[in-house]
């Protein structure tokens, strides 16, 4: 059984939940960017929770079924449709055979996660299905998805009852402006104190340069640097060091001027100092922002990101058992 | 030499272990990375060598930041004592020095380049006191190269010459990296070649090109059937120039899947190289063509 893509909006791409293992070969791991939703789509449509589906940014893909499947689209709110029905988002739904599945305009956020019964079985490539088409790996034949294609699907073994859905209090968006919490470390010591507390207190604009690799940041003051000779081969501008790896979710700030957070396809390493990085409870509600959105960053310590790791984790918790 | 030690989120502890390259913080960096790959960690899921650091990703819900930041301290003493010898391999790299596809796209970028009256060669030989683009393609292919890290993007190796310091090559980064680098270029940035895996964009300055395939992720190449990466951190790497004819012969051969780089396996001790880095380097010239 197969779906048609009929259109692929402006960039879809098959993901699962990444490909973890090969980071020191500059091969990240990838996956959703929005976990958390992916997750909950293909638990909606009775499927395991790392099961490729589709993860469509600001435009909804059109697709034809070949066969009945339950659908659930989760994350931003694009509105899906069947055959221009109005359907819910984080609600499961059936589209039959024949049927076309598409969306309307973006009310909010900026990534659906559309998980379809049975998942969609392209090849796996290092243990994942998810496309990184930097490194031509995964997805189709290495690239996003483009009108024509065929998407191959698994089984479905799993009942779901049509109309199961996630409570409103379990969906998590970006507030507005949106708060990244992030832990001081990594090259933080380059900074001065002025420039250290600037980089809290500003409030930031997502920049256009914003995809699965990273997302850049406009509008707070340039960052100072402590002044130092430079130490050998790390080149002469104050914000670069010895080549070094890159954590998922670090802010590096190339001459101290515009932030970039790396997200799921991150490059793994470079020559610009990272002033610290974003918790992993918080790398989800980046993939749902918006260009020209407002967000602020927030200090916080260890013990601060372990708490709210596990308060995610319970939220997941809690989707699984309302979906069980 | 004294890591430094930090938190890079709730996921990863990054450890410098030098602010500057040296091929004495590399050795701590991949000795450091195989005491913690021997160490089997409960819940560490990324290992990753740098040039002169590196990083560990571990899952906090199966170990503690804190007890992950002790386990790394432990080990770091341990492989402090290793002898600093590395049985590794020597691979022969053709390449073609002033091609004419990196130079179509070092033109197209050229309003980003500090002097946009020479080429890239020309200016790279020019402030490292060469006379001559032929001299400094003699020193560049000259000595032999260490694979310091390989990232970035897709299985792209960084790569350290092994000659004393006031031997090395310096030039900075494009001042603003260009959005496209042919495939199998062959760049230089701060102290460090690269080849480019793969198409795309990158800051390094471009000298040549390389018909040798070192990233297929379809894995048809005969030689990276096994694995789609070629390089890893450890290899030793011969520049070799060569012409028009032989770059085409070289496509030819990878096309009908008969290219295989020369490749030989060679002891490499530190404390020899340090002590005598010519004759160190002129043995393993002797092992990489069996002389």
């Amino acid at each position: 059984m197969t779906v048609n893509v009929i259109s692929a909006g402006i960039a879809t791409t098959i993901q699962d939940l990444g490909r973890p293992g090969y980071y020191h070969l500059g091969i990240p791991m990838g996956g959703a960017m929005d976990r958390l939703a992916l997750k909950t789509a293909n638990l909606l449509v009775g499927n395991d929770e790392g099961a490729a589906g589709l993860e469509s940014v600001f435009v909804g893909p059109e697709l034809e079924f070949t066969q009945d499947a339950t659908v659930a689209v989760c994350g931003a709110e694009l509105p899906p449709k069947v055959d221009g029905e109005p359907r819910d988002t984080w609600t499961a739904f059936t589209v039959k055979a024949g049927q076309v599945l598409s969306f309307d305009f973006l009310k909010s956020g900026a990534r659906i996660y559309i998980a379809i019964s049975g998942g969609i079985t392209t090849p796996m490539y290092l243990g994942s299905r998810s496309t990184y088409a930097i490194g031509a790996l995964g997805g189709v034949n290495g690239r996003p998805v483009q009108p024509g294609d065929s998407l191959p699907l698994g089984t479905s073994s799993k009942m779901v009852k049509d109309g199961l859905s996630v409570p409103k209090a379990l969906r998590r968006g970006p507030s507005n402006p949106a708060e990244l919490r992030v832990l001081p470390g990594l090259y933080w010591h380059r900074l001065t104190e002025q420039a250290q507390s600037n980089f809290f207190e500003d409030t930031w604009k997502v920049a256009n340069e914003a995809d699965r690799m990273g997302y850049r940041f406009q509008g707070g003051r340039k960052l100072e640097f402590v002044e130092r000779k430079q130490p050998f081969s790390a080149g002469a501008d104050p914000s670069n060091i010895t080549d070094a790896c890159y954590p998922y979710g670090s802010i590096q700030v190339p001459s101290g001027s515009e932030p970039i957070v790396l997200h799921r396809d991150a490059v793994s390493g470079g020559g610009y100092f990272m002033l610290g990085t974003v918790i992993s409870a918080d790398m989800d509600l980046i993939g749902q922002l918006q260009p020209n959105m407002s967000v602020r960053f927030v200090k916080v310590n260890m013990e601060t990101a372990l708490a709210a790791r596990k308060e995610q984790a319970a939220i997941m918790d809690e989707i699984r058992e309302v979906l069980s | 030499m004294s890591s430094r030690y930090t938190f890079g989120g709730d996921e990863h502890i990054f450890v410098e272990v030098d602010e500057e390259m040296s091929l004495e913080a590399f050795f701590v960096s991949l000795s450091m990375t195989n005491a913690v790959r021997n160490a089997n960690i409960k819940g560490v899921t990324e290992i990753c060598p740098a040039n002169a650091s590196f990083q560990i990703k571990f899952d906090p819900d199966v170990i503690h930041p804190n007890d992950m930041m002790k386990e790394l301290k432990r080990l770091e003493a341990e492989a402090e004592q290793g002898d600093n010898v590395l049985e590794t391999r020597i691979v022969e790299v053709p390449v073609y020095y002033q091609d004419p596809w990196t130079h179509d796209t070092l033109m197209r970028f050229r309003e980003r380049h500090q002097d946009p009256s020479a080429t890239d060669i020309e200016y790279a030989a020019s402030i490292n006191g060469y006379d001559s683009v032929e001299k400094f393609i003699d020193a560049h292919s000259g000595a032999p190269w260490f694979v310091s890290m390989v990232g970035f993007v897709s299985g792209l190796p960084f790569l350290y010459q092994m000659v004393d310091r006031s031997r090395q090559i310096q030039v900075p980064k494009y001042l603003s990296p260009r959005t496209d680098t042919p495939r199998q270029t062959v760049g230089y940035g701060g102290s460090f070649s690269c080849i480019y895996s793969v198409r795309g964009a990158g800051g390094y300055q471009m000298f040549g090109i390389t018909p040798m395939p070192i990233y297929d992720p379809e894995q048809s190449v005969p030689y990276l059937k096994d694995f789609l990466v070629f390089f890893k951190p450890g290899d030793i790497v011969k520049f070799k120039p060569i012409n028009r004819e032989e770059y085409d012969a070289a496509i030819a051969q990878v096309q009908a899947g008969e290219f295989m780089p020369r490749t030989k396996n060679v002891r490499f001790s530190l404390s020899e190289f340090n002590a005598d880095m010519d004759g160190t380097n002129a043995k393993l010239m002797e092992a990489l063509y069996d002389r």
